[in-house]
């Protein structure tokens, strides 16, 4: 593993990592780390640092969606300039291009289903080269981002062993 | 009414951790660094195909040296990660993990009186396992300055008429310390010379951080006199289920499994299917697991030396061996009172043989957050003395 790999696989499963600490561990000086992690931002392979929140355990009201859509592509852009105007709204998490029965697959977060519901027949059904679209809520998440949602489970090991 | 207990098995002490483990028990808050197995859980395929193999009701015995099919595996594994190659029929058990290899190769091999050079620090096995088997430990004191190898010389002048078995436990635990081709080069010479023996525990062998482990077994004229002994606990995170191995001449497995088939019958059936997968498609769960560990034992050495203890470089298992010589206490001292005023556990070295007096056992089985936390409070315990 060169040092971007290992720089990205750390800090992929936790942002928060003191830089002088992530050097130490992996072998090198923290200006060295500090310089590669600036330019893979500049270059945007580190394209942002998100928290993981279990919003189920607040009081605030949240509903995601997974909505499958399928559209016509375009002429000389394919799916590029729907994709486009659908990753512009705001509500949608995120939009993946997808092999298979559709095209494709937005995430949408809202704070109710029918502002989930509204968004998909006024917003998303109406633009031009939409054809379809299917509407998964999600009921519950069990492990997000490689993350189990559930509490983690305390270390079970004797607290001495040889 | 008559005494029931041998006096030999009487005199051998219990080990010296009990005290530690009684005091923190009873303790709230104590952050432990004194495990001697990994915090990973068993990688999910592993335990997946034995949650299948209790599904597809696998539950007899096995063979009493084991499944071929793990067997077959662990062959082409020891060939591709340590190029050395046993006849999984005729030279390879399966055990109930390491510590039963070292039982069954000591007793397999040792006549009365017949001495055993066990370097130290080391596993606390050894030891009374020689001594149930009739066996004479002889101790070899190894040295920090020698970053705790074992050299030539210190070999030679250990050997009488009577030595038979040199115990190899490389990489070592409580030290972290590895022998290298040429250290390892150096004392086959000897071993060659004086017809001796090896029982190569090599049960950290993926954990090693400079090269790729050596093992022994692989070196010239070593293959015929060596019991290489392997096992699953701490590569896959297995300890758990159990589950180790050892290889060796047919002439001496033979006997190693005979007496294996009338103590033990078979290893378990469920771990062995578990490690079919695991020998077969783990590499990359191994690869995963030494990196995170590598990380985190350079913070550790970075964050003792820090502190102003010397701290050679281990270069093997999950340990960090430092000197606490200079502040003028015994290492069982250091520790209770670290773990009174600081609610820290550590080893004390000293529970590794006598030679451990003025180093503490410090595991790096923990995530990065609980070690910090730990030697925070290490750090500010330090800093009082």
């Amino acid at each position: 593993m060169d040092l971007r790999e290992k720089i990205l696989t750390y800090i992929e499963k936790n942002s928060r990592v003191d830089l002088k600490d992530l050097a130490v561990m992996l072998g090198v000086q923290e200006a060295v780390v500090a310089n590669e992690m600036a330019a893979m931002e500049q270059e945007h392979i580190i394209c942002g640092y998100h928290t993981l929140v279990d919003w189920e355990k607040t009081s605030i009201e949240k509903v995601n969606a997974l909505i499958e859509v399928r559209v016509t592509p375009q002429r000389g852009r394919g799916f590029d300039s729907v994709a486009e105007r659908v990753y512009n709204y705001p509500e949608v998490n995120a939009v993946y291009l997808i092999s298979g029965g559709y095209d494709l697959l937005v995430t949408l977060e809202g704070k109710t289903l029918r502002e989930v519901a509204q968004f998909v027949s006024d917003k998303l059904s109406t633009l031009d080269s939409v054809l379809s679209t299917k509407t998964n809520f999600i009921l519950k998440k069990y492990k997000d981002h490689g993350t189990v949602i559930a509490k983690p489970q305390d270390d079970e090991r004797m607290l001495v062993s040889l | 009414m008559r005494n029931p207990l041998s006096e030999r098995i009487v005199d051998i002490p219990f080990s010296g951790i009990r005290k530690f483990f009684d005091i923190a028990a009873e303790m709230k808050d104590v952050i432990s660094l004194g495990v001697g197995e990994p915090d990973f859980d068993t990688p999910w395929h592993i335990r997946d195909e034995g949650i299948y193999s209790l599904e597809k009701g696998r539950t007899a015995y096995t063979s009493n040296a084991g499944l071929k099919e793990l067997k077959m595996e662990i062959a082409k594994y020891l060939e591709r990660r340590f190029q050395v190659s046993y006849d999984y029929d005729r030279e390879m058990m399966i055990t109930v993990g390491g510590s039963e290899a070292i039982d069954m190769a000591l007793r397999a091999m040792l006549d009365p009186g017949d001495e055993v050079l066990i370097p130290q620090p080391s596993y606390v096995s050894y030891m009374p396992c020689t001594v149930l088997a009739n066996g004479r430990p002889v101790i070899i004191n190894l040295k920090e300055e020698n970053d705790f190898r074992l050299t030539a010389q210190e070999l030679e002048e250990a050997i009488t008429p009577k030595t038979k078995i040199l115990v190899l436990p490389f990489p070592n635990n409580p030290t972290g310390a590895i022998m290298e081709r040429k250290d390892l080069e150096a004392v086959a010479k000897v071993v060659i010379e004086h017809d001796l023996y090896v029982i190569s525990d090599e049960i950290y062998a993926e954990l090693t951080y400079l090269d790729n482990h050596v093992t022994i077994a692989s070196l010239p004229g070593m293959r015929e006199r060596t019991v290489l002994i392997n096992g699953f606990s701490k590569a896959y995170s297995m300890t758990g289920w159990r589950l180790g191995y050892a290889c060796a001449p047919a002439e001496i497995l033979e006997q190693m499994l005979k007496i294996h088939q009338y103590a033990i019958m078979c290893a378990p059936t469920t771990s062995q299917y578990a490690a079919v997968e695991a020998v077969r498609n783990g590499d990359a769960d191994v690869k995963e697991m030494r990196e995170e560990y590598n990380g985190r034992r350079r913070y550790l050495v970075k964050r003792l030396r820090d502190m102003g203890l010397s701290c050679f470089e281990p270069y093997g298992a999950f340990y960090a061996f430092p000197c606490i010589k200079k502040f003028n206490m015994s290492s069982d001292e250091f520790a209770t009172r670290m773990l009174q005023e600081e609610k820290v556990v550590v080893v004390p070295g000293t529970a590794f043989g006598d030679c451990g007096e003025g180093f503490l056992r410090i595991s790096y089985a923990y995530s990065l957050h609980k070690l910090k936390e730990a030697l925070d409070r290490m750090e500010g315990f330090v800093e009082k003395l």
